[in-house]
């Protein structure tokens, strides 16, 4: 199956092989499975609403098949040695919740409501933009290395994404967090998603120039290594930037994912407990801290610990209260272990946002326990498949640099996953390709042609000694 | 880096994993509780997403479902005279929920029932869509009409039972309401709710089964019961050693008759005129433990009695001796649900055997499939059979020469009992009108056992008796089910 030319060992060892197999045969084969299970979860849709496949079918299809085969092409072209389960996975999730969108799509209760439209041909543009986006940066970024010289623009480029939102006249406030910048004529855009990604460029860029001074420089205290003063100054600009955000964006989630994602990165550059440590108590004082006086967050945390007050509260038509929250748990529960089957369960209940934020708790209540997990773990195939790409890196800025992307989706699931199912308070936030949402499926299909371009360069065959003297010498030298 | 990278591959691995806890604990562990929380919308789409399975009396559907304009909601219920059978179906409103049987059986009602699984998934195999089952009562619609005209404008109750098997026959209650006033969704559906509810006749509470009365003057047959069945009288004929007035035991209190010659009055000639001096006499000389055990054979202190439906709870008490003896009379804290008093009437005409009342005589599948059938069920032997011929023949002449004359019935012989319940403080409000019996045909069965209770039937409080108003009703009642027999 796989294309295998020289090499008859088929496990490869944590650095790239020489001659490693390119597996793209592998990655076709999962293709076709990542594309065939939507189209059929699609006429499952259509039989369960209308008792008739949906004319739609072929369209979907093809449409599908269409993103999930150029995708491969360009890949076979042009990162011939990358990953052969991103791409599948990613085609996958993509699919799956297009699907589910188009299935909320047809709820006569959401389509009564005063917000509704009809999401779902928006969400297969917005794949194809961030297929083709996918596309430029597989294509166009040759080598990962490249960006690392855009260290500093990274940082002020994630500093204006991030505070665009807060710009009078192009900050929309959509009920409660203020993370929208709306254009006229092309709609909202959530610069955050794209943020994410700058930024981590960024710590890597600046994590690999500091690492020895941020790891080495240091007094021992009670069996930590503290930091020096002047070593805490970035982390603690990053704090307070992420606090900004809680405070003026009251987007709780987007605070949480930009701190964790510096915490997780400074730890793989300096190899230092000490500074998650730190990171823990800054993130747990900011946290306490704003909570103690924002009324957003405030409430957020009550609406968590006790969901069905909430659910009373907004029964009584008191403003700034939801039942969001009871209903996506009625959801779930009402799913079972085996869920009620597409198309027949009532999370449509959940009304607004059941297609983005909420739209985990439709696939808990008409695919059950089992179809969630599998959902689940195919997020965390994507995240171990990018952590073990950063392990097989050979340089420290692709390291870095895939840790980082990879922590950070991580941590977004994590965190709207964990929120939806009442693990942790909600935050605004969208399950990366499942959730309607054109910036967060745009965004989420750049960080994998990234995490693909850094996977490919990491398996490729290593240059003859021959073409590069000079690289091969540091390779030898590097533990 | 690459140490600090596994830790983190761990750490994102322990993200997920705690996900999946979190969701195996929903989905699995809690989703019960969730899937069957009141609140949870879920529970009244399913239920009024088919048309509901209807519920059947003689054969004939008492309710019925029609199609809606909502998108929630696809049918709403219907009753026909549903203020005479609001006591036996309860209510199924898509606005406030559901009540006894509408509720109880929602599983067949609705279809989901666990039993009817197998076929449902047939059904969807075949591409049928699926049905709501049917809930067949034991429910007799001349008696239920006889007993919920009797009662008319009254506040009352009534049940009536067919002793020799439990099932029940009638079970009325008034002033009562139509459930359908409220079975919708919209607004005004929930205002009428809140009005009956608020309303401060009650016209919501099922007196039949979830009021308990002072039973009065009724509880003389459970006295005599316990009397017969302790020796304490020799024979019904026999005279009894009671003075009259009767002083309470331990106390000053003289106990009176309201009616003629009870000093000494043999047991029969006591009950006929309901002389409260031999029966709190015999109920002292019993003794509380005996009492209350011979009212616990005959269905008392039973807190979960289900019909299916939940009775209320019947309590005759653990008592001091004046206390006691005035118990046994059915006053001080004796208390009793209509339908616990046509238990023990029923029980005396089925030969001192109390059989278990219920209303649901099958569930049926959609298609008409029996999937349960109840069987008659005996709850305990009340009295012996000696006892049970002796206590007959005390009612019968009740109702032949004595207090009860207007529940007659030509060609059947009629036992009963008349009772007017004094409560209020100091007797202060209008009394309750009582009365029990059942009817015999010339072959020895007996088809029916009834109890009537009338809060409050006139304005004038000396015309309230339970010879004069509970029983006519009694009687048509009676006659209603021997009629429906021929």
């Amino acid at each position: 199956m796989s294309s295998t030319t020289n090499s008859p060992t088929h496990h490869t060892s944590t650095i790239g092989a020489i001659g490693a197999p390119s597996r793209r045969n592998t990655e076709l084969m999962l293709l076709v499975f990542a594309v065939a299970i939507p189209v059929f979860a699609y006429a499952n849709v259509g039989l369960a609403i209308n008792d008739e496949v949906p004319t739609g079918l072929l369209g979907y299809g093809l449409g599908l098949g269409l993103l999930a085969g150029v995708g491969h092409l360009v890949v076979r072209r042009f990162a011939p040695y990358s990953d052969p389960l991103m791409l599948p996975l990613a085609t996958l999730l993509n699919g799956l919740g297009l699907v589910v969108i188009w299935r909320l799509d047809q709820s006569e209760r959401l389509q009564l409501s005063s917000t509704y439209v009809e999401a779902s041909p928006r969400q297969l543009l917005n794949s194809a933009i961030g297929v083709a986006l996918f596309v430029v940066v597989v294509i166009f970024l040759k080598d990962h290395r490249v960006l690392q010289r855009y260290t500093y623009i990274s940082m002020v480029t994630a500093l204006v994404l991030l505070l665009l939102p807060l710009v009078p006249g192009l900050g929309a406030n959509i009920f409660g967090a203020k993370i929208w910048i709306r254009i006229p004529g092309l709609g909202t855009i959530q610069p955050g998603e794209f943020a994410k990604i700058v930024i981590v460029v960024f710590f890597a860029g600046y994590l690999m120039v500091k690492r020895d001074a941020l790891a080495l420089a240091s007094r021992r205290f009670m069996g930590l290594y503290l930091p020096r003063g002047r070593d805490l100054g970035p982390i603690l600009i990053v704090w307070a930037v992420s606090i900004l955000i809680l405070v003026f964006e009251t987007d709780l989630g987007t605070s949480l994912l930009f701190f964790g994602m510096f915490v997780i990165m400074l730890y793989v550059a300096t190899e230092r407990t000490s500074w998650i440590v730190f990171g823990l108590l800054m993130s747990a004082a900011g946290a306490v801290g704003v909570a103690s006086f924002q009324p957003h967050v405030q409430q957020r945390v009550q609406a968590w610990l006790d969901p069905m007050k909430e659910y009373q509260l907004s029964q009584q038509g008191i403003i700034g209260h939801s039942e969001q929250s009871m209903e996506a748990l009625w959801a779930f529960g009402s799913g079972g272990t085996l869920g009620t089957g597409l198309g027949q369960g009532n999370s449509d209940l959940i009304g607004f946002a059941a297609n983005s934020d909420f739209i985990l708790a439709t696939f808990g209540e008409e695919l059950g326990l089992a179809g969630v997990m599998a959902i689940l773990l195919l997020f965390g195939l994507i995240v171990e498949r990018g952590i073990r790409t950063a392990l097989a890196a050979r340089d420290p800025f692709g390291k870095l640099l895939a840790a980082g992307l990879s922590g950070a989706f991580a941590l977004q699931v994590f965190v709207v996953a964990g929120g939806v199912l009442g693990l942790i308070p909600l935050t605004g936030m969208t399950l990366p390709f499942v959730a309607y949402g054109g910036s967060s499926v745009i965004a989420n299909w750049a960080l994998i042609g990234i995490l693909l371009r850094i996977s490919d360069t990491a398996r490729r065959p290593a240059p003859t000694p021959a073409a590069n003297p000079d690289a091969e010498m540091t390779q030898v030298v590097r533990p | 880096m690459n140490k600090p990278l596994r830790r983190i591959a761990l750490f994102c691995g322990f993200l997920i994993l705690t996900l999946l806890i979190r969701d195996n604990w929903l989905q699995y562990v809690k989703a019960d509780t969730l899937k069957t929380d009141t609140k949870n919308r879920r529970i009244s789409i399913e239920r009024y997403a088919t048309p509901r399975g209807n519920i059947i009396v003689d054969g004939k559907a008492i309710t019925g479902s029609v199609a809606t304009e909502g998108t929630d909601f696809k049918y709403k219920r219907t009753w026909k005279d549903g203020e005479m059978w609001a006591p036996v179906t309860g209510y199924a409103s898509q606005a406030v929920g559901a009540t006894q049987l509408e509720n109880l059986e929602d599983g067949i009602l609705t279809g989901n029932d666990d039993r009817l699984f197998f076929r449902n998934t047939l059904d969807m195999v075949t591409g049928k869509k699926k049905e709501g089952g049917q809930v067949v009562t034991t429910l007799n619609a001349a008696a239920q009409k006889a007993a919920f005209e009797g009662l008319g404008n009254k506040k009352g109750a009534v049940a009536a039972i067919d002793p020799s098997t439990g099932a029940i026959l009638a079970l009325a209650s008034t002033p009562s309401y139509d459930p359908g006033t409220f079975a919708g969704i919209s607004s005004k559906d929930g205002e009428t709710f809140t009005k009956l509810d608020k309303n401060k006749d009650k016209p919501m509470l099922n007196r039949a089964l979830r009021e308990t009365y002072p039973p009065g003057s009724t509880f003389k047959v459970v006295t005599a019961a316990a009397a017969l069945e302790n020796g304490k009288v020799n024979g019904i004929d026999e005279r009894t050693d009671t003075p009259d007035p009767y002083r309470l035991p331990q106390s000053t209190y003289d106990l009176t008759n309201e009616h003629g010659a009870c000093e000494n009055a043999t047991l029969r000639d006591a009950l006929e005129v309901s002389c409260n001096t031999v029966f709190a006499n015999l109920s002292d000389q019993v003794g509380n433990e005996k009492m209350i055990e011979q009212a616990d054979k005959f269905g008392f202190n039973e807190a979960e009695l289900d019909i299916p439906v939940r009775a209320a709870e019947s309590v005759y008490p653990k008592d001091n001796r004046p206390q006691n003896a005035l118990s046994g009379i059915g006053q001080a804290s004796t208390r009793a649900t209509p339908l616990q008093m046509a238990m023990v009437s029923s029980a005396i005409a089925n030969g001192g055997k109390l059989m278990k009342p219920y209303m649901v005589d099958q569930l049926r599948a959609s298609n008409l499939d029996t999937i349960e059938t109840h069987e008659p069920e005996e709850l305990s032997q009340a009295v012996s059979g000696e006892t049970a011929q002796a206590l007959q023949g005390m009612m019968e002449t009740v109702v032949k020469t004595g207090t009860g004359t207007k529940a007659q019935i030509p060609g059947a012989t009629v036992g009963g009992k008349t009772g007017t319940a004094q409560h209020g403080l100091k007797n202060s409000e209008k009394p309750y009108a009582w009365f029990i019996s059942y009817a015999k045909l010339s072959d020895g069965s007996s088809p029916v056992a009834v109890a009537v209770v009338v809060e409050d039937g006139s304005a004038n409080r000396d015309d309230i008796s339970g010879g004069g108003l509970a029983a006519p009703i009694a009687r048509d009642v009676m006659k209603a089910v021997i009629d429906s027999k021929k």
